[in-house]
């Protein structure tokens, strides 16, 4: 590799011994349960449960209050007469339509960053030449430019290339916007396999997408499921971008038809509860179906 | 870079002296990058000499923008906003977002139990998470109307003088789930021998926590410290959802003065101004930071050798 490793401070961290990349729980290395009970420690935790159950407690039960029940009933005891209106208003209001845009966006944007993301790593890595050291200096300026920022040359550009109002105005900056930490994230993987197995694959006439595939891919397995998980997340959630560069119902991602309910619902608390309520039930599977990837898989790339 | 462009390879076919993968691998994200990323980066700083309406073409006007942002009140105030709630938000977040990654590390049965609710924030997106708070908040079917507590404020989001620090303990709430999560992650690499070898020497749990964990977590520290402290100055999904920058100006920060100023009044050339001053303060932050987290990880190298 080169010899300028000192402007990449990350490097220096990788060599932990093993990435916490598969989800094997691994309680045993904690303190031993034969010590006595940290009770300030357990209380915290209660009252911290409490801080983060109540605002969703709240907006589950108000989901399915009647709408006339709202201003006369306790905001926290639950409904004597719970109602499945509120959510009916919603999805007939085109919230499967709109769920299916985010679908859209989210698989398509992070189906490119994987890919893109992983090709550049490997250059990045593996390039003899100095141009892979100086291409990683440029993507990790990317984390520290705040996309927030860029939204207006974004907006003229998508304008000018008459993407405005498209899908592809949400997919094609977003993966702009992803390549740098998903690349700082893959690189960290990809420098930890031993140079000798490129070697010996080479010897065996194998040609770089054969190498991409046999080898790089399965040894960054933690790593393109953090960036996979953690843009994922970031895109299906995004706000900025929809609220600039589209306009039409056709095209409304989810977080953006939450914001549009709520002007559209004024006074109807209850049903804009219900989107949220709603928006969160996809995630909310895919949390209890494959809890244990989720959380590793969220945090084993930023591991050091 | 002349050793980029000089060897054609197609292939690889064109005999084995060269090993690297050939620039074209790297080619779509560079292509994607700077498309989409360094031209809207150039971009903006020319944008910020322009004027534009956001629909007509842009014209040059020079320092107009600068000199009339740069006086206007609306900035000033942004400014210190954007200077309170990034400081209150670390100091908020980090602490918090600490022990709660020891607490979830441990080994009793009620911990892990409890991690598997904590993660539940994270499942809301921005929106979600402000238009729930907004609920909840409300003085007419909101939390002050169900609690027999006459020292809850009735007014939360619309008293501007909390305003800001409502908003703050929600960003709080949608955040400190994912950071705890990087410190557990972090707690759970700590070698037991450590803990073992400060029990034998008679350490105590808090100076256990001083002495080991607090220094063997210093990484994380600052991956979760960056993350936060850049990632907090660009805040605006929640902030735009929870109050639109109100009541008055209280809670404008800067993202939302730039929003307010590009997309409400049209002046997408005082907004690109703004726009510099962010990506301005966003680089400043995050070398900084770089060059502390550079230096100590020099030390910690050293450390390791002796």
């Amino acid at each position: 590799m080169s010899t300028e490793t000192v402007k990449t401070p990350e490097r220096a961290a990788e060599k932990v011994v093993t990435p916490a990349g598969r989800p094997t729980p691994n309680r045993r290395k904690a303190r031993k349960p034969t010590e006595r009970p940290n009770v300030l420690a357990g209380i915290s935790g209660w009252l911290w449960l409490a801080v983060i159950i109540l605002p969703i407690y709240f907006i589950v039960i108000t989901a399915f209050r009647d709408r006339s029940d709202l201003a006369q009933s306790n905001p926290l005891v639950p409904s004597t007469e719970p109602t499945l209106g509120n959510f009916v208003r919603v999805i007939e209001n085109d919230f499967f339509h709109f769920f299916l845009n985010s679908v859209i966006v989210t698989l398509a944007t992070v189906a490119v960053v994987l890919a893109v993301s992983l090709m550049a790593s490997y250059y990045i890595v593996r390039s003899v030449s100095a141009g892979g050291q100086r291409l990683f200096s440029v993507i990790l300026l990317g984390i520290a430019i705040p996309v927030q920022a860029t939204i207006i040359p974004v907006y003229y550009l998508i304008r000018q290339l008459g993407l405005y109002d498209t899908l592809w105005a949400l997919i094609l900056p977003q993966i702009a916007f992803a390549i740098p930490l998903s690349v700082l994230i893959i690189v960290n993987f990809v420098r930890d396999i031993p140079a000798e197995l490129f070697e010996s694959m080479r010897m065996d006439g194998a040609g770089e997408w054969k190498i991409l595939w046999n080898l790089v891919v399965p040894m960054s397995i933690p790593a393109l499921m953090t960036v996979g998980i953690y843009q994922a997340l970031q895109v299906w959630n995004g706000f900025l971008f929809p609220l600039i560069l589209t306009q039409s119902r056709d095209v409304r991602v989810l977080p953006l038809s939450l914001w549009e309910y709520q002007g559209q619902f004024a006074i109807d608390v209850p049903a804009t509860l219900a989107a949220v309520v709603l928006s969160a039930v996809p995630l909310l599977v895919a949390y209890i179906l494959g809890r244990r990837y989720i959380v590793a898989g969220l945090t084993a790339g930023f591991g050091k | 870079m002349t050793q980029t462009a000089s060897p054609v390879r197609r292939g690889g076919t064109t005999g084995r002296r060269q090993k690297g993968p050939s620039f074209l691998m790297a080619l779509p994200a560079v292509l994607f990058f700077g498309v989409f990323a360094l031209i809207p980066l150039a971009g903006v700083v020319v944008l910020s000499f322009m004027s534009w309406d956001g629909l007509g073409s842009p014209s040059f006007v020079g320092l107009d923008n600068w000199f009339r942002i740069l006086e206007r009140d609306h900035t000033h105030n942004a400014l210190w906003l954007t200077f309170v709630f990034v400081t209150v938000s670390f100091i908020f977040q980090a602490p918090v977002a600490l022990l709660l990654g020891v607490f979830m590390a441990g080994a009793q049965k009620y911990r892990a139990f409890l991690s598997v609710l904590f993660f539940l924030p994270l499942l809301f997106s921005s929106v979600a998470v402000g238009l729930t708070f907004q609920a909840l908040f409300s003085p007419n079917y909101g939390i002050s109307t169900a609690l027999p507590f006459d020292w809850l404020p009735a007014q939360w989001l619309g008293n501007p003088d909390i305003a800001l620090y409502v908003v703050i303990f929600v960003v709080g709430w949608c955040f400190v789930p994912f950071h705890s999560l990087l410190y557990q992650a972090g707690v759970r690499q700590i070698p037991a021998s450590l803990y073992e070898a400060a029990t034998i020497d008679g350490a105590g749990r808090v100076r256990q926590f001083f002495s080991i964990t607090l220094p063997q977590l210093r990484y994380t520290a600052i991956t979760s410290s960056t993350l936060m402290l850049v990632g907090s100055l660009t805040y605006f999904d929640l902030v735009f959802v929870l109050t639109q920058g109100g009541p008055g100006s209280a809670t404008r920060i800067l993202p939302l003065d730039m929003y307010i100023t590009g997309f409400r009044n049209f002046d997408m050339g005082g907004a690109s101004v703004i726009a510099v001053i962010l990506v301005a303060v966003g680089l400043t932050l995050s070398l900084a930071l770089n060059k502390i987290s550079g230096s100590s990880r020099m030390e910690s190298d050293k450390a390791g050798m002796g």
